[in-house]
């Protein structure tokens, strides 16, 4: 019979172990989907219950605060501005960062390790430092409130990421695909387009819409560096400073919807790059 | 006509000299396996023979040209990677294919090559198939008929059974030994198996810290080791070693017993294989230690004046722990290596 009670305990244990478990789960999830639930319904809702009391937990679907959005001068401007210096980001920062996470992953030289620690140090330089030298080197040069200017700016922001993604990506596939296709009658550029990039596609892809995200959701250099060409966050930082609650959820909700669907998409990635970035 | 030749072929990597000074012949046709324990610069030199690895020092010719500048694909060689190197977001057919298409063979030429090499191979039956729904055994015949659909002067295949298990190790082995007889193709082979070795080669070398120790035919390797560690790594279980004290007039003195040898006043080491090692009246004296009964003989490892000595004997025999044995070496079998050179002496 004493060899029962320990099991029990035992059990005890684990059960409460596995209830404590849950609870941080339920925590960390209520955490991130509660905020957005509530920007969700605001956005919603009619000017009239964003800002009465007590809250309503049901959307009612009024899309009032979306269609003023919709209409309001220079916003379509903005959203376009965002999608273009996205895209420009996107693909500035794949076509600089890529070779480099290959050269990383494929190549021994002097300074490699310290070149890695360098990449995420680029993040450590806190963007308002940069913002004002910045904006004058861009007023001299003319690149001051052009998107192409921004997307130059966001391209720093994202090229660490890309770097890291692509050289996780390029170190899972092995260097004996390559090899063969070599000895099969490719150059090393004909290897990389018949045999690498069709396995690493998928992860490119992540890391480009990663860049996207980034240039997205940039708000600080977008606001700095330009005055009639800007992108949405920069513009919605501008008007709704001065507008109703109700708008402001709304055009909250514009922000985050976007980025949040993209993050999803890519997430597999973006943990192999933490992955390897915690190495 | 493709006979390869190797000409004081070095290689470093940094402070590390991977390999010193190798100097090969590979006849055109030629089977030759490169033997060796791991690290030893097998592949090494394979890769500098393949071109994805370029020597610090001498020159690599293939056929009549000299090919240590070129690239791989400009060799006319095709090789076989030990994890099989199958793109895995191809095909079977697409990686049979591969060689071909790159060198922009017609299509319908394209076809009728993979065909036959697929069923050369017994995979025609996979063409459809990516290599993720493919068992080892599977990849390890893509691998091999991609690089046979080439038609290559050379094939060049790193350890390449070394990833599949036992029982299929022995299938391929014979089966790639008939298939590359019959492609006429000169061919280098990795291993550290000496049963893959002997079984494969038309002639081995045997490679050790760098250098090329022996090159000769399976059987003289095996008979006529040219060095100590040729006659320590060949051979399950190897040839023992015992010390020898010059009598004079070619008389050695081993263990107590008086042997023939060469006509030299240096010490020299007594060499002979287990196997050449029967009981009779006359012989080295030998305490047995362990006896292994393996069924097709006795494996008796014994104690012959505090030296480790084995012998496989006939499995009728009872041989039990503790007893002491009479060996006779057959003597045209008995070798000698000289101790302060390692070298064999005749």
């Amino acid at each position: 019979m004493t060899a029962v009670t320990p099991d029990v305990a035992h059990a005890d244990v684990r059960k409460s172990g596995r209830f404590l478990f849950r609870a941080a789960i339920v925590f960390l999830c209520a955490w991130v989907l509660v905020p957005i639930y509530f920007l969700l319904i605001n956005t919603l809702s009619s000017p009239e219950t964003v800002n009465a009391f007590p809250k309503s937990f049901i959307p009612e679907f009024d899309m009032g605060s979306l269609t003023f959005f919709a209409n309001f001068a220079g916003m379509l401007t903005a959203l376009k501005n965002s999608v273009i210096v996205a895209c420009l980001t996107m693909v500035l920062s794949i076509a600089f960062g890529a070779p480099a996470g290959y050269a990383l992953s494929r190549f021994d030289f002097r300074g490699k390790e310290l070149f890695r620690v360098l990449i995420l140090l680029t993040r450590a330089f806190p963007l308002p430092l940069l913002a004002l030298p910045l904006a004058v080197l861009f007023i001299r040069t003319g690149l001051d409130d052009t998107l192409l200017g921004l997307a130059l700016v966001h391209t720093t922001l994202a090229i660490p990421f890309a770097v890291l993604i692509t050289f996780s990506l390029f170190s899972g596939i092995p260097i004996e695909l390559e090899e063969a296709a070599w000895t099969l009658g490719c150059t090393r550029f004909t290897a990389f387009t018949k045999v690498v990039l069709p396995l690493i596609a998928p992860g490119i892809a992540a890391s480009a819409i990663f860049a996207f995200v980034i240039s997205w959701n940039e708000v600080f250099a977008a606001a700095v560096l330009t005055i009639q060409n800007r992108t949405l966050p920069a513009f919605l930082l501008q008007s709704l400073g001065t507008s109703p609650l109700h708008l402001k959820f709304a055009g909250g909700f514009i922000l985050v919807v976007p980025a949040l669907v993209f993050i999803f998409a890519v997430r597999k990635y973006l943990f192999a790059m933490w992955g390897i970035a915690n190495r | 006509m493709a006979q390869i030749r190797i000409k004081n072929v070095a290689k470093r990597f940094g402070a590390y000299q991977a390999l010193h000074s190798i100097n090969l012949d590979v006849a055109d046709q030629e089977f030759m396996v490169l033997l060796g324990a791991s690290g030893c610069g097998k592949t090494t030199l394979l890769r500098i023979i393949a071109g994805l690895e370029t020597p610090s020092e001498g020159e690599v010719w293939i056929g009549d040209r000299r090919v240590d500048h070129l690239a791989p694909r400009d060799r006319g060689i095709a090789m076989v990677f030990q994890n099989y190197a199958v793109f895995p977001h191809l095909t079977v057919f697409e990686n049979i294919a591969f060689g071909l298409r790159m060198a922009k063979m017609d299509n319908a030429l394209v076809t009728k090559r993979v065909e036959r090499t697929a069923e050369l191979m017994h995979i025609e039956q996979l063409l459809k198939r990516y290599s993720g729904e493919l068992s080892g055994g599977q990849r390890q015949r893509v691998a091999v008929a991609r690089a046979l659909a080439m038609e290559p002067d050379v094939i060049l295949m790193d350890e390449p059974l070394s990833n599949l298990d036992a029982l299929l190790r022995l299938e391929m082995r014979a089966e790639l030994k008939g298939v590359l007889a019959e492609s006429k193709t000169t061919a280098i082979y990795v291993t550290h198996d000496q049963v893959e070795a002997m079984s494969l080669a038309d002639r081995i070398s045997v490679m050790h810290q760098g250098r090329i120790v022996q090159a000769a035919s399976p059987i003289e390797v095996y008979r006529n080791p040219a060095a100590r560690f040729v006659a320590s790594f060949i051979g399950n279980p190897p040839m023992n070693f015992l010390p020898a004290t010059s009598h004079g007039n070619g008389q050695w003195s081993v263990a107590g017993q008086t042997f023939n040898g060469p006509a030299t006043q240096k010490p020299l080491e007594f060499a002979i294989r287990p196997e050449d090692l029967s009981p009779a009246d006359q012989g080295l004296k030998a305490t047995a230690r362990v006896v292994e009964p393996l069924g097709a003989h006795l494996l008796v490892t014994c104690d012959v004046e505090g030296a480790s000595f084995r012998a496989v004997l006939d499995s009728d025999l009872t041989v039990r722990p503790g007893d002491i044995l009479t060996l006779a070496p057959q003597p045209d079998r008995i070798r000698w290596f000289d101790p302060e050179t390692t070298q064999a002496v005749a």
